[in-house]
């Protein structure tokens, strides 16, 4: 019988699991020597020795099968049940479990830091993830998306923010404890001077020839994209922007344009300026540290980690024609069809709750104040979000930061906080009650 | 005497390099001071400035970036034509008769690890807590910086002018004719007129003005080409003096104080 998977794809996952093979076992040896090294006699040392190299055989045998064009292939089974289990609650359990299991995920890696920057722990969690990677490559909807040459740089955009925040959290780490202990922090240590000739130039200058050598391969192994000549006539389904800006193209589904691609976006830069000016507390300046600035690194965690990186992630493998959200491993059906029953703040108060038509309002109060009160329950609310919840906050549980921060700094963090949580709060708004808009006037373009 | 010998004593060579080798300490710091390029740093560093587990050196990698990305860039001009006409065909031709040519690849890859570099520099920059006092200024000139960034990866996208491209031009710049007031699907563009002439319409909103007219044409092609060429990589050029004037003039990288 035919093998499903071509030669070439079957070598190339040989190569790649003959590769992670190698770094599994240079994990071990990594092992054998640490223990070596330590004189206390901890004995863990020489099971992760062994541990490590077990793996690094799991994958070898993966090299061999595919190196042997009979590697195997991803289970009928698993697609169809990933791609119906997303498919659930009318096609919204997708995006609703993607975007819960990363902030949930996200909340354990803060919490939990000090077990998963374990060397063991966080190598654990790469072998898998590049394990389902390998499996993965065998579905030939999942090769679709990933071998696209415009797709290649996020599975380094993902691979090198887990590295970094592995890097980052490790360090704040061990800083944190030295701290608790009175030590001073790993960078203090490094505190004397050296000359630039030649320590850094060299550094500069090793690193950009390993830049190049990367570009070189990278520009001969892949050719950059050159579609059909551009026409007007006929839009690819998806259209979507370039990588960088999915995640703004994500907002859409929740917002306007208005709100998504121009407040939002604004919001962003202002608040990405303005972080030096709200962010009074004075430690944590020039090493890495967790525990002497827990807010705002969660806070920038989570606009970068999780509000921007995943939504490019979900924007680029999980978003297809229509801007449906797919399963993984789902056939990009453009004639798949999603019930559309979402409904408006004001039909669900004014018609579900009072049983007044909607229609009345203009008729009653003239076509300029008809839509101002028939929107007025949203208005209300977006109004006391914006304008009744920073007072709230500075009376309640962010006291001691409007007493240490003074009445404008307060007022600037609060409202660009609001502005960041304005999309998870409108996620679950539209996963629970199908809420469209909070204000819907489209008649001057206003829907929130 | 040796050929090397005779060279370095040579009159040329001398009057280009105007000390001896950086080999002892004293020559190690004039040569930091007599090299236009060499004097972007300063003479010692604190040894955490050097350590890769602190600084990723991602901010290096961007500015590298950057200039392989000037020098591609500026090579791909003599193949192309920004005009509807020859746009298209000047990319097929230097794709089928360019042999074993790479120079689109590495300006595509080169701008796409850009983008991703400048974002892990920010990440460290943030986690470090390197943008507090005295640094507030230059992380602003940093976030300007990183938009620039975007745009120039952004406006480079249409040039190829393939269907990928197009749209994805289409898709992003959708997003003004949103912008309020001054969109004309924006909020509150309506209330823009003079008696009954509205002033915001779609021949003269925000999106008309990036995209040179009513959808992205021929106009839009010579825009974003100018602009990606010549005005935010100027922009660009002149920012990063200052970023990196200011690292020096702020305290160099930074450190536990």
């Amino acid at each position: 019988m035919e093998h499903p998977l071509e030669k070439g794809l079957q070598n190339a996952l040989g190569v790649y699991y003959l590769l992670v093979a190698v770094l599994n076992l240079g994990f071990a040896v990594w092992w054998y020597y640490a223990g070596r090294r330590s004189h206390a006699q901890r004995g863990n040392e020489k099971i992760f020795t062994v541990l490590w190299a077990i793996v690094s055989g799991v994958f070898l045998v993966h090299a061999f099968l595919y190196l042997s064009h009979s590697g195997p292939v991803l289970s009928r089974g698993v697609r169809d049940f990933t791609t119906w289990f997303m498919g659930l609650y009318g096609g919204q359990m997708g995006p609703i479990l993607y975007v819960t299991l990363s902030i949930v995920g996200f909340v354990l890696l803060l919490y939990f830091r000090r077990f998963f920057v374990r060397p063991n722990i966080a190598w654990t969690i790469l072998q898998l993830s590049l394990l389902a990677a390998g499996w993965a490559m065998t579905d030939d909807e999942f090769q679709k998306i990933i071998l696209k040459p415009d797709n290649v740089p996020i599975p380094m955009l993902i691979y090198s923010v887990g590295f970094f925040t592995w890097a980052a959290l490790y360090r704040a780490v061990q800083n944190d404890e030295r701290i608790a202990r009175g030590e001073p922090v790993l960078e203090k240590l490094e505190d004397e001077k050296v000359l630039v000739w030649p320590d850094l130039v060299y550094t500069e200058l090793i690193a950009m020839i390993i830049a190049t050598f990367i570009l070189i391969i990278w520009a001969v192994l892949l050719k950059a994209p050159l579609e059909q000549p551009a026409t007007s006539a006929k839009a690819p389904n998806p259209s979507k922007a370039p990588w960088y800006f999915l995640g703004l193209q994500e907002m859409l589904v929740y917002y306007d344009p208005w709100m998504a691609g121009v407040v939002l976006p604004t919001m962003i830069i202002i608040g990405l300026i303005a972080i030096p000016y709200i962010d009074f507390n004075r430690q944590g300046n020039g090493y890495f540290s967790f525990a002497e600035r827990k807010f705002a690194v969660s806070i920038f965690m989570f606009g970068f980690v999780v509000l921007w990186v995943t939504l490019i992630v979900l924007g680029t493998f999980l978003r297809g024609p229509n801007w449906n959200f797919f399963g993984p491993f789902e056939y990009w059906d453009p004639h798949k069809v999603l019930p559309l029953n979402n409904v408006n703040l004001s039909q669900l108060f004014w018609l579900n709750l009072c049983h007044m038509p909607l229609e009345d309002f203009k008729v009653r109060f003239g076509d300029f104040f008809g839509p101002i009160i028939r929107e007025l329950p949203g208005i209300l609310l977006v109004f006391l979000y914006l304008f009744a919840l920073p007072p709230l906050l500075a009376r309640t549980v962010m006291r001691s930061f409007f007493l240490r921060m003074g009445f404008v700094r307060f007022i600037l963090l609060v409202t660009l906080m609001q502005f960041m949580a304005a999309l998870p709060i409108k996620m679950v708004l539209r996963w629970a009650i199908n809420l469209k808009y909070i204000v819907a006037i489209p008649e001057i373009f206003f829907n929130i | 005497m040796s050929v090397g010998d005779f060279i370095r004593n040579s009159q040329v060579w001398k009057s280009i390099f105007r000390h001896p080798a950086p080999r002892d300490r004293r020559n190690r710091v004039v040569v930091m001071l007599t090299n236009v390029f060499l004097h972007l740093h300063p003479v010692s560093i604190r040894k955490s400035g050097i350590d890769l587990s602190y600084t990723w050196c991602m901010g290096g990698l961007t500015f590298f970036m950057f200039l392989e990305l000037t020098v591609t860039g500026v090579l791909l001009m003599f193949y192309y034509r920004p005009t509807l006409e020859h746009a298209y065909n000047d990319i097929l031709i230097l794709r089928d008769v360019a042999t074993l040519g790479i120079l689109r690849e590495l300006h595509r890859w080169g701008a796409h690890a850009m983008v991703i570099t400048i974002w892990l520099h920010m990440y460290r920059v943030f986690l470090t807590g390197s943008y507090k006092p005295p640094r507030e200024f230059n992380w602003g000139v940093g976030v300007i910086l990183l938009v620039l960034t975007l745009l120039l990866s952004f406006t480079g996208y249409l040039l190829p002018w393939d269907q990928l491209a197009i749209w994805a031009i289409t898709v992003g710049s959708n997003m003004a004719r949103a912008t309020p007031f001054l969109g004309y699907e924006g909020p509150g563009a309506t209330f823009l007129k003079v008696g009954d002439v509205s002033l915001i319409h779609s021949g003269s909103d925000a999106r008309f003005i990036l995209l040179g007219g009513r959808f992205v044409s021929g106009e839009t092609l010579l825009r974003f080409y100018v602009l990606h060429c010549v005005a935010i990589p100027l922009a660009v050029a002149v920012l990063i003096a200052v970023h990196f004037w200011r690292v020096r003039k702020d305290g160099g990288i930074s450190g536990p104080l």
